[in-house]
């Protein structure tokens, strides 16, 4: 197990330096940076001189690989620099934003799993009836369904049934929970719609299989009450699988956040990525890409030393 | 099933022989009704002059946030520009790029995959530590991140830019399937056989190799056409992907439509039941086909 672990882990330091060279030298094929948005946005006439300035004391004149190297410096010792629209160090930029994202996410995971094992397990229980079939267009619509447009039509029917919209301001959970809750749990129900589509459609299909292994014949044949199978033998092993899509596309929230925060104007995560985009803020988009990409393979090592925990077969593959 | 059993009837017995197309449309009632949705949006996308009742760009200040009527099927924007005739201008919109980005993206995965998993050992190590880094992103993270690094690029009007932004997310996903696919294949005694008289590599790949994962690649290619329309909404949505005036559906939901929540709900409903009709289409269409070209496949 410790070899495997060491093993798993070394894996993980290819993937993260591939995303720091991909995204520093990505950023920097075409020409035109920050700089340019900034003064001549407005179409105001700048002189060189003043561009030339101000590039100076971004550091964007120096050489490609004097910025690569303190940029990989940066990311081994997790200063990933000072953004460059908003002068503040990106690390602050992030966390000020963290809490809110972070909160919509876990609403959403739970509000997807209430619904998804449920669903799932239904759908798998009564296969090719119409229960099924509506279980099918149910989740396809899931993932077919805009996440943002989804979230504008929550806000047309809360306008709608109570002339209500939710509040803008964002208050944290442990100042006021009732306002904190009724403020981000539209945001979590759009994002975790597809969510809840996903997870479901895993849990159907893996329920299926596990219902056909021998032993789920031979706890009938003990004559153990349906339900018992079902929740006790089935259902638990048909859930290591479904961990794996849980919390990829756990990780995978913070896509759907991005479109999705635009329409609550939640000042989160991915307002914050989209603003970095417009701006041309190099060091604060490449500053959360990499923080977006260390999550996911994190997580993705946490599965797989999970997975080789609960399955012995794995780690001695 | 052509193979008769014993208790079935004469006329059961001796099948009709049917083409592809005609057996999927029996077995895949469901896909059967996504293909037409899709020939729907084709046909409006293909025939957008002859189809729209006026022309999408057309301002008319007089009718300005119309509601729904027998003039304006789908009532009106800010600029009194018909909706319904956006839309169907949005449709060619969406196939454009939709089509492309998955079209581009799953070809040169699907020639990775094959390449990778054919050539194996240190050429496989790499191209799989490449693909690992892309996969680290949801697709709409990457298509921005590709957005800002390259601008915009008009060619006839369609940027290129913003399709290449969609197909590279789509590129590593397809690539991992087709490998998986392809590692069966390449054990097969033709591609051995292939080999031994001194074939090209290119040759084996795209002559031997490339119409055995033609299955797991057609799925693919329709599932991430789906994923690619709802890419584009998306971008175009924030801002940054199709650019006014022309007619997209994410672009039509963006903007001042939000302001319009109270006065023209339509602005809102139409765009957004398009662009969900086409993903679901597209969606239900690779789901179906996945069933009727291999049941065991999963994506």
């Amino acid at each position: 197990m410790l070899r495997y672990t060491i093993n798993r882990v070394l894996l993980t330091i290819p993937t993260l330096l591939g995303v720091a060279v991909l995204v520093f030298f990505m950023l920097r094929i075409i020409p035109g940076d920050i700089v340019e948005v900034k003064l001549r946005g407005d179409g105001g006439a700048v002189t060189q001189e003043t561009i030339d300035m101000e590039r100076h004391r971004l550091g964007l004149d120096k050489p490609l690989m004097v910025q690569f190297e303190d940029w990989m410096v940066g990311v081994a010792t997790l200063n990933l620099g000072i953004s460059m629209w908003t002068e503040r160090p990106v690390m602050e930029e992030i966390s000020l934003r963290l809490e809110l994202s972070l909160e919509v996410a876990i609403l959403a995971t739970i509000i997807a799993l209430l619904f998804a094992i449920p669903l799932g397990t239904t759908a798998a229980l009564n296969r090719d009836t119409w229960i099924d079939y509506l279980m099918r267009i149910f989740t396809i619509g899931g993932i077919s369904i805009p996440a943002f447009w989804f979230g504008m039509l929550i806000m047309l029917s809360l306008l709608a049934a109570f002339n209500w919209l939710p509040p803008i301001t964002f208050t944290p959970l442990y100042v006021d929970p009732v306002a904190n809750i009724t403020q981000l749990i539209w945001p979590a129900a759009s994002v975790g719609y597809r969510y809840c589509a996903v997870t479901a459609r895993m849990i159907r299909s893996s329920l299926l299989e596990v219902m056909s292994e021998d032993y789920i014949r031979t706890a009938r044949a003990k004559g153990v009450y349906e339900k018992l199978i079902i929740s006790r033998h089935a259902l638990r092993n048909a859930l290591l699988p479904a961990i794996t899509v849980i919390s990829l596309e756990f990780t995978f929230l913070i896509g759907g956040l991005v479109v999705t925060e635009q329409v609550f104007n939640l000042n989160g995560i991915g307002q914050l990525f989209v603003q970095s985009v417009t701006r041309n803020d190099f060091t604060l988009i490449q500053g959360m890409v990499m923080l977006i990409a260390a999550f996911y393979v994190f997580v993705n090592l946490v599965v797989d030393l999970l997975y080789a925990v609960f399955d012995p077969r794995i780690r001695y593959a | 099933m052509t193979i008769a059993l014993p208790h079935t009837t004469v006329a059961e017995a001796a099948p009709r022989p049917r083409g592809p197309i005609a057996e999927f449309l029996r077995q895949q009632p469901l896909g059967a009704a996504s293909f037409v949705i899709i020939c729907v949006m084709m046909f409006a996308g293909i025939f957008s002059e002859w189809v729209s009742p006026y022309d999408p760009l057309a301002i008319d200040f007089a009718s300005i946030l119309a509601p729904p009527s027998w003039d304006h099927w789908c009532g009106t924007d800010a600029y009194g520009r018909d909706i319904c005739s956006r839309l169907i201008y949005g449709s060619r919109t969406a196939l454009v790029i939709g089509f492309t980005s998955s079209f581009i993206g799953s070809s040169i995965g699907a020639i990775l995959g094959i390449a990778s998993a054919y050539f194996g050992g240190r050429i496989d190590t790499i191209i799989q530590r490449v693909m690992d880094v892309l996969l680290a992103f949801p697709i709409i993270v990457l298509a921005l991140v590709v957005v800002a690094a390259l601008g915009r690029l008009l060619v006839w009007g369609i940027d290129i830019n913003l399709i290449v932004a969609i197909a590279i997310p789509i590129l590593p996903r397809v690539a991992r399937v087709v490998r998986a696919a392809a590692f069966s294949v390449r054990v097969m005694p033709y591609v051995d056989a292939a080999r031994a008289a001194g074939y090209s590599h290119a040759r084996i790949i795209f002559r031997h190799m490339a119409p055995n994962v033609v299955a797991p690649y057609l799925i693919m290619l329709t599932a991430f056409i789906a994923q690619a329309i709802l890419a584009e909404a998306s971008l175009s949505f924030l801002g940054l992907g199709v650019q006014e005036p022309t007619a997209a559906w994410g672009l039509m939901l963006s903007g001042n439509a939000s302001d319009f929540y109270r006065q023209a709900p339509w602005m809102i409903l139409f765009p957004g039941v398009a662009i969900s009709l086409a993903v679901f289409a597209f969606n239900l269409f690779g789901d179906s086909l996945r069933d009727f070209l291999d049941p065991r496949f999963k994506v």
